[in-house]
């Protein structure tokens, strides 16, 4: 199973999504990225991301990303 | 707010694309972005044909071609039409209303109304509950309901935010009464404080179109557009539909005493497939109920993606059977409204090339 790190770097390969606390502020996430994310989540965990959680903060960095996952019943 | 209707029905609905179809293929190089990126996004978001007019073509030759269409084959006589609605964000002018050019422009009789009314992905719905409330009327037995959009002309071709997923189409659906008892439930909300998510910030009288109107912008992302252009927060947008759609079908079924179960199909306006599945997932609705299949075979046409999806995936049934379908519109204003009610048994139910 591919870490979030690998997810990451596949929609964003010129980015070291080790590096940052806030992947939306630093400009390495757009909106059409999350939902890119989004998509390969869902598929990755079997789960489908509440529509309601797909805000900016919920993706600003692997640790959120991680939380909402769990909320949405996956074990990542 | 709540409606009921009584005894009154669809009987004929024709859609009508342009001929002229573009693909994401062909377009990806117009847009500062990475071709892997966009290839990712036309999985998710189902960019991948869409239906543009020609340089030119205006909402009333749509109509006009669809209408003269329906009277060629028989399917409507010129001087049945009591009313003629049009639902459009892409008048032909600002003044006369577009309604009156396609009267004027088939010489159909004066003992009529014409009514334009600016609305967009909620114009079916919105356009259906006027034609209901002019049934009311004595006078009126026969509406032409006409949902059509040209938003293509006013999208940036930089802008891939946009520019993919908009699709130019319109529809012609005959609405009359129903001597049967046929109750049609339907409620409606606005927001008009979040007016500027989706918005063409040029052109009216607030804001007049000019050369410097007309400049394409770095807008951010990587997107060129003008204030000339169609500009869509589609964040907003996405977090709205994800809000306030759901509570509102909620709303509609308990008022109606209908489980979800008990609905064939939702036929809701499609702004793109991630954007409506993630709906269906949220509402519990099974895809196959749901269909998400428009943006991808013709774009996003605003207020005639629902009779679209109608006469590209049900026209063959609707002949014959009959459904109970839960319409829902959503965008623009802001405005959300849902309607369930019976269709089928159709007179007509087709889908053209125009021309």
């Amino acid at each position: 199973m591919k870490t979030i790190i690998e997810i990451l770097k596949e929609i964003r390969p010129e980015f070291d999504f080790t590096v940052s606390r806030d992947f939306i502020a630093d400009g390495m996430l757009d909106s059409f990225d999350v939902v890119t994310l989004v998509a390969a989540l869902d598929k990755q965990y079997g789960i489908s991301i509440n529509g309601t959680d797909i805000v900016p903060e919920n993706f600003k960095n692997v640790e959120a990303i991680e939380a909402l996952l769990r909320k949405s019943g996956a074990r990542p | 707010m709540n409606f009921t209707f009584n005894r009154k029905r669809i009987c004929g609905l024709l859609a009508m694309v342009p001929a002229h179809e573009r693909s994401f293929l062909e377009e990806m190089r117009n847009f500062n972005f990475p071709e892997s990126r966009s290839l990712k996004l036309k999985e998710v978001m189902g960019y991948d044909k869409h239906r543009i007019v020609e340089p030119g073509v205006c909402v009333s030759d749509l109509a006009v071609f669809g209408l003269e269409h329906l009277f060629r084959n028989g399917l409507l006589q010129r001087d049945e039409i009591d009313a003629l609605i049009l639902i459009t964000q892409s008048p032909d002018y600002f003044m006369p209303a577009t309604s009156n050019v396609i009267q004027g422009r088939l010489g159909l009789k004066h003992d009529m109304l014409c009514l334009d009314i600016s609305q967009g992905c909620a114009g079916f719905v919105i356009g259906l509950m006027q034609a209901f409330l002019l049934l009311e009327q004595e006078s009126i037995k026969k509406v032409v309901l006409i949902n059509a959009d040209v938003l293509s002309r006013k999208t940036s071709a930089r802008d891939r935010n946009s520019y993919p997923l908009v699709g130019d189409a319109a529809s012609i659906t005959i609405v009359e009464r129903d001597g049967e008892d046929s109750i049609i439930h339907a409620n409606l909300k606005m927001d008009g404080s979040r007016n500027d998510a989706l918005i063409i910030p040029a052109g009216g009288f607030r804001t007049p179109s000019t050369p410097a109107t007309a400049v394409l912008e770095d807008v951010g992302d990587n997107n060129l557009r003008a204030k000339d252009h169609l500009k869509m927060d589609g964040s907003a947008v996405f977090n709205f539909v994800q809000v306030d759609v759901p509570p509102l079908i909620e709303n509609l079924l308990a008022r109606a005493g209908v489980s979800m179960d008990s609905v064939d199909y939702f036929l809701f306006h499609q702004p793109n497939r991630f954007m409506l599945q993630k709906l269906a997932d949220k509402m519990k609705v099974p895809y196959a109920k749901m269909p998400s299949n428009i943006v991808e075979h013709f774009g996003n046409s605003s207020g005639v993606t629902i009779p679209l999806a109608i006469a590209f995936n049900l026209a063959d049934h609707l002949k014959h059977e009959s459904y109970h379908v839960c319409l829902a519109g959503f965008g623009v204003g802001l405005t959300w409204c849902s309607m369930l009610m019976r269709l089928g048994k159709l007179n007509f139910c087709e889908l053209i090339n125009y021309p």
